[in-house]
């Protein structure tokens, strides 16, 4: 075991990776040389496997989505980073219409064993090009997966069962997570499926599902009310497809369901979620399906005040579970 | 601060009126919120009526033995810190709100989940306390709710007889040594289903002999044993039960009841048993008792007969029989002539086992034990063919068993 902070277990993943198999590539903007990355994910990654397999692209995400299905279908375990979440909407359609139908428009000839990475989430000052969830363009596309790590044990797990995945995954990596959270991870090699949600604290009150640095309010808040309430904790994992049976086996625990996100509600992830839980337990609800989310705003402001506003923070989330607790 | 009405509050779904047992308060009693003011019957229950706040017992609306409509008003009481009297119209715009037990303050909505398990566990929400908000009751609070232990008299359906409880006139002088004890609530409710059976349903009875001789020698040789392995004894009670429950399957007519000129079969099989304590008569109930093994029926009826004992019976121990079966054996009866447990179809007597010299299948003597079935039906969904063919398959059941029959 060692501490490794979430874009350390990030960039340790792939280190791993293009170790034990030689057809890993990664690519994107600022990804190569000494640089590693705006963020850092991919430094040192070109000093122990040259600029042959981690290299710098063109500022161009069509191209680096197009590149990494290319070398798909030639076999690789291609790895393309979006330097932001914001900028992926150039690659939609290498993403949507060529990955993510490869398999199934060739009848299983060619595939397409590729990641995409990008970082999204706000809380950094970043503005409309920096602060974006984008993952709800993309989550709905059967033939497409949609992950995101929201620990630091996912974080290397998670990547490497993506990495060795036979058909795209789009990575979605919390910008604010990088460096703010640590935790002792094993050194071994191990991996984490992609299509289970994970059950972090059982309870019997309410249940919280959330991901990315809603998470970790989730966490604090469950921490902050434990002596009131059992709160039942859970890590979507997988954005699309949701992970059916452990979201209703978490919800018929307690009847109460929250879902945060820090995405504009409408369309969100969550509402697909709610969907779900409204469809298959509806007689199992004890009270009203709560969705926790950002306003329905075109974008995350740049002023500190604005982008305080904007964003789901700890109170509401602590406030949001005593309510339902309540209820 | 001001005159407060109490009113009869919800006994449970479909319970309509309620008989006032006893008052527990007299005209100026002092009582504090939730002191009980009142006992009140519904056919279900006994219920003892708390008062909705703290204060002064003015009047006594209703008399012990009226039958009331639920929300009639039963009792004014002057709520501590009052001066003078208030305005009758005030006081009834207060009273509304309090008239009900807290529960029903939130919305009068439950949520799917807290109607899903109190549909499965058989709970009355009206019995239980809201803990969410604004008095709301939540999931957690079903899921917790532990029933008040109140005598429970019979597993009737919802029903009340409208009419007071009857009281036969007196045809015998009293004299000086008679003991005179008025009857209590479950005496009454007693006497009130058994008038009701007699009155409205005709009863047919039939009666033959089984060879038990086979269950005698298993049940003997098991029972020591059995004794050592579970916290119960292995009585021929519940052999008699099983073969009752496994001939119903085929003779499902005699598993129904007559409600409103309809009759209704009933898909489970859910058996009254008669348990008896000094002073009264309870009937609950074995759920499903065709899917219970012998030892099963027996685990249910020692079960069933400690909480009679305990007063613990809960009320859905008391819902759903579908046909009776009573021990009258245990009090050393050869022969008797039930009172159908209204509105089922019949019940079933099993008289004491006893030895007697027969004649065998090949001319014989022989020492076998024998025990007499007496069946009471009910003529209008019975016939004496339809009963005939259900007791030749209980006799056949019965007969069948020997060392081999297994009762695990």
């Amino acid at each position: 075991m060692s501490e490794k902070s979430y874009l350390e277990a990030l960039n340790l993943a792939i280190t791993e990776e293009m170790r034990r198999d030689e057809g890993v590539m990664i690519f994107g903007e600022d990804v190569g040389g000494v640089k590693g990355g705006v963020f850092g994910v991919t430094k040192g990654l070109a000093e122990e496997f040259g600029d042959q397999r981690v290299f710098n692209s063109p500022l161009g995400e069509s191209e680096i989505a197009g590149l990494a299905v290319g070398l798909g279908v030639m076999g690789h375990h291609a790895i393309a980073e979006f330097q932001f979440a914001d900028y992926i909407l150039p690659a939609v359609n290498q993403i949507m219409s060529e990955a993510t139908k490869m398999r199934y428009k060739s009848a299983g000839d060619w595939i397409s064993p590729i990641v995409m990475r990008t970082p999204y989430g706000g809380g950094v000052r970043g503005g409309f090009y920096h602060s974006q969830s984008t993952e709800k363009i993309f989550a709905g596309q059967p033939g497409l997966r949609i992950v995101t790590p929201s620990t630091v044990y996912d974080a290397k797990g998670m990547l490497k069962s993506a990495i060795r995945s036979e058909d795209p995954v789009l990575f979605y990596e919390h910008k604010k997570l990088y460096r703010s959270i640590k935790d002792d991870i094993p050194d071994v090699d191990y991996t984490v499926p992609l299509d289970k949600a994970n059950v972090i604290e059982h309870g019997d009150d309410v249940t919280v599902i959330a991901y990315g640095m809603m998470l970790q309010f989730v966490l604090n808040a469950a921490e902050e009310l434990k002596d009131d309430f059992s709160i039942e904790v859970v890590d979507l994992r997988s954005l699309y497809p949701i992970d059916k049976d452990t979201v209703l086996e978490a919800i018929r625990k307690t009847g109460k369901v929250l879902l945060v996100t820090e995405d504009a509600k409408e369309g969100s992830v969550m509402n697909n979620v709610s969907a779900i839980i409204a469809e298959e337990a509806l007689f199992d609800l004890d009270a009203p399906i709560k969705i926790l989310a950002g306003p329905d705003s075109p974008s995350m402001p740049y002023a500190k005040s604005l982008e305080d506003a904007f964003l789901v923070n700890q109170a509401d989330v602590t406030k949001s579970i005593r309510e339902l607790a309540e209820f | 601060m001001s005159e407060l009405i109490i009113k009869m509050p919800p006994l449970g779904e479909s319970v309509t009126e309620a008989t006032v047992s006893q008052w527990m308060v007299k005209p100026g009693d002092h009582v504090k919120k939730y002191d009980p003011i009142l006992e009140a019957i519904s056919d279900k229950v006994v219920t003892e009526i708390p008062s909705n706040d703290d204060g002064v017992i003015e009047e006594l609306l209703v008399n012990e033995n009226d039958v009331v409509p639920i929300g009639t008003d039963i009792l004014k009481m002057t709520t501590e810190g009052a001066v003078g009297s208030v305005p009758v119209a005030k006081v009834e715009t207060r009273t509304t709100e309090s008239q009900n037990s807290p529960s029903f303050k939130a919305t009068g909505r439950f949520s799917p989940a807290v109607l899903k398990v109190a549909g499965e566990r058989n709970i009355d929400l009206s019995s239980v306390s809201g803990t969410g908000k604004d008095g709301r009751i939540t999931r957690k609070d079903v899921l917790n709710y532990q029933p008040k232990e109140t005598p429970i008299i019979s597993s009737q359906p919802a029903q009340l007889a409208s009419e007071p409880v009857i009281r036969s006139t007196p045809v015998l002088e009293l004299n000086n040594n008679d003991a005179v004890t008025k009857a209590g609530p479950v005496r009454k409710m007693i006497a009130q289903n058994m008038l009701k059976s007699i009155h409205e349903i005709p009863q047919a009875w039939t009666m033959i002999e089984v060879d038990v001789t086979g269950l005698v020698k298993l049940r003997n040789s098991l029972k020591n044993e059995f004794k050592e392995q579970n916290e119960f004894k292995l009585s021929y009670f519940p052999f008699f039960v099983k073969a009752v429950s496994s001939a119903l399957r085929n003779n499902p007519k005699l598993n129904s009841s007559w409600q409103n000129d309809e009759i209704i079969q009933h898909k489970d099989i859910n058996i009254s048993i008669a348990v008896a304590t000094d002073d009264a008569l309870f009937v609950p109930v074995i759920k499903h008792a065709d899917r219970l093994s012998i030892t099963g029926i027996a685990a249910e009826v020692s079960r069933l007969a400690n909480c009679v004992k305990t007063n613990t019976l809960k009320g859905s121990d008391n819902e759903g029989g579908t046909i009776t079966v009573n021990n009258t054996g245990s009090f050393g009866s050869i022969e008797s002539m039930g009172i159908i447990n209204y509105p089922q179809a019949a019940i079933l007597q099993v008289e004491s086992i006893r030895k007697e010299l027969s004649v065998l299948d090949d001319d014989t003597f022989g020492i076998r034990n024998k025990v007499n079935l007496c069946l009471t039906l009910d003529h209008r969904i019975l016939d004496g063919l339809a009963a005939g063919k259900f007791l030749n398959e209980v006799k056949a059941n019965l007969e069948a068993i020997d060392q081999n029959t297994n009762i695990y």
